[in-house]
């Protein structure tokens, strides 16, 4: 630790101002930072609210994001061996091995890119490089599938890193979820890529595939799928197709854990997700809408993923207290509204985050104004 | 009012007083027309050609025409021309009138028309109104080009209908961005096109 230190402050001279490398001052002090807690220190009066930096706060995201990638991996795998029908004679590590090759690739392409952009904007401005993107540069591998080609990852990170964070101001400022706008990017643009049968499977081959395979996910076939795998156990823990992390409820429940215990991520808004999808299902499957009981709604597709890792983003979600509740209701609310009356979309959670992303400020000024209102009131009625 | 150049008349709307991208008008029908090159670039041809006559018409009334009737005189004069456009555009080129379908109509309508009438050749010789008229509808129909240029491209591997993303490249992987077909694309180009002509041009930036 110390000789690393030592290496960092030797060459710390030519990245200040005036030295060689002045231009890269910002590129020097993410690395730095990253490396070590900077130890400036305030002279005048104490703004710190919270222990943690941007860093720390991060880095609990990645961690609470590691066991439903880990699990993906396993997944892309363990898909792929039941698209060949070779389930039975794949081991352990075929199926680990298989899953690092399908995944990786994608993973390295949205860091690699996203990062980039980041780090030269952050010169072209003069700015500190801001590390939001190692969350998203995690996330964003997590809801593609798994199929997904290596270019339109690229294509997509790069417009979501531009047009939905950077053009606002960068990490902080954006408006809505930059993975979730990769995502919407993709779906929209390259809908062949990113919905049907085949996409779910790393290196699908119909040729290959066993006699009457059939490849749609949970949402697709709504109910009607094969019992010996959409059963709730299966769709619960996650060996169903799907985004490479989307699939385990469990894993999201993980990260959830992870997320409130170091206090991260909002448990109302979480909470109110989760009760609003859970309200919607139960209505849509009660009126005869959706063959689909309401808790088996909370474990398909995106939803437990999109509850605990998107929903909960503090940069794009309301900041009011009471606000977190009717966004966070809305949400999962929404999702099931679009999964159930809109066929051609069958993944809604994408959309309904995106669609409140975009009403949490009027959510948050609603509440802010009433508060001032009855302030207001108290005054008057005082006089 | 001092004497307008007759050059500023005619370069200025092109470059840094552009009737879309400067002042943001003519924003819908930059949406809707600009999936394909072919309509684009008729419609930013009937609209310096509309922009163009009404100016010289109306410059021409200008001493005549009551102030309070005004805007209705404006108004049967584009619209006449408008269908003037339409029925020529039905005559000689049916294909790309039906995928116009309503825009062309629309002209009427447009901000960039009536601005130009109000704003300029009310006060105005026709001498000039006709540069003013032609100089904002081509500043137009820059806009839509280049637009359309990156949406036939992008979103369908054509240029003025003919396929110039070869096949090997589709064999190879590549695919058409769907996006690109669909108006929010257009917009973001055009917010692109605004960005790149403010950091390149100290004129524009505001304060």
């Amino acid at each position: 630790m110390s000789s690393l230190r030592d290496f960092i402050d030797s060459v710390k001279p030519n990245f200040e101002e005036g030295g060689k490398f002045s231009k890269l001052r910002s590129t020097f002090g993410a690395f730095e930072t990253f490396l070590f807690t900077p130890n400036t220190v305030n002279k005048g009066g104490v703004h710190v609210r919270d222990a943690v930096d941007l860093k720390r706060t991060i880095t609990c995201v990645i961690l609470a994001l590691i066991p439903a990638l880990l699990f993906g991996i396993y997944n892309t795998g363990y898909q792929h061996f039941r698209m060949l029908g070779l389930l039975d004679t794949a081991t352990f590590g075929d199926i680990v091995l298989e899953g690092i090759i399908a995944v990786f690739p994608i993973l390295v392409v949205s860091y690699v890119v996203g990062l980039s952009i980041e780090f030269a904007v952050a010169q072209m401005r003069g700015h500190e490089v801001n590390e939001g993107f190692l969350a998203t540069g995690m996330i964003i591998p997590m809801v593609m599938p798994a199929d997904v080609p290596l270019w339109i990852v690229a294509v997509a990170t790069a417009f979501a890193v531009i047009f939905g964070k950077e053009v606002f101001g960068g990490t902080g400022m954006n408006i809505w979820n930059p993975a979730l706008v990769a995502r919407a990017f993709l779906f929209f643009a390259y809908p062949t890529k990113m919905s049907g049968d085949s996409v779910w499977y790393s290196d699908f081959d119909a040729s290959q595939a066993v006699d009457g395979f059939s490849g749609a996910t949970a949402l697709a076939l709504n109910g009607q799928g094969d019992a010996s795998i959409f059963n709730f156990q299966n769709e619960f823990i996650g060996f169903i197709p799907g985004s490479i992390g989307e699939t385990s409820a469990l894993c999201c429940l993980i990260g959830a854990v992870i997320l409130l215990w170091t206090g991260v991520a909002s448990w109302k808004t979480m909470f109110s997700v989760f009760i609003g999808g859970a309200l919607m299902g139960y209505v849509f499957n009660a009126t005869g809408l959706s063959p689909l009981c309401w808790c088996e709604q909370l474990v398909i597709g995106g939803f437990a993923f999109g509850a605990v890792f998107m929903a909960t983003d503090p940069v794009t979600s309301c900041r009011t207290e009471k606000g977190k509740y009717i966004y966070g209701f809305l949400i999962g609310a929404m999702a099931i509204i679009i999964r159930v009356l809109n066929p051609g979309y069958p993944e809604g959670m994408m959309l309904a985050i995106l669609l409140m992303n975009t009403f949490a400020p009027v959510i948050d000024y609603c509440f802010v104004q009433a508060n001032i209102n009855r302030r207001k009131n108290r005054v008057k009625n005082v006089k | 009012m001092a004497a307008l150049k007759n050059k500023d008349v005619f370069c200025g709307p092109l470059s840094l007083n552009n009737p879309v991208t400067v002042q943001v008008l003519g924003i819908c029908s930059a949406l809707a027309v600009t999936a394909q090159l072919v309509p684009a670039l008729v419609m930013g041809l009937s609209v310096t050609i509309i922009t163009a006559l009404a100016n010289v018409v109306i410059s021409l009334l200008r001493k005549t025409v009551p102030n309070r009737i005004r805007i209705i005189v404006q108004l049967v004069v584009v619209a006449s021309l408008v269908t003037i456009v339409s029925e020529v555009l039905k005559a000689f080129a049916y294909d790309v009138a039906m995928t116009l379908s309503v825009y062309i109509g629309l002209i009427i309508t447009n901000c960039i028309l009536m601005g130009r009438l109000e704003a300029f050749a009310m006060q105005n010789s026709p001498m000039q109104s006709l540069l003013d008229g032609i100089g904002n509808g081509l500043g137009y129909a820059k806009i839509l080009v280049i637009v359309a240029f990156f949406r036939e491209l992008l979103g369908s591997g054509k240029l003025l209908g003919y396929q110039v993303i070869p096949d090997c490249a589709y064999e190879a992987g590549y695919a058409n961005n769907g996006l690109m077909l669909m108006p929010p694309m257009a917009l973001i180009i055009c917010a692109c096109i605004i960005w790149y002509e403010r950091a390149h041009n100290k004129d524009l930036q505001e304060k």
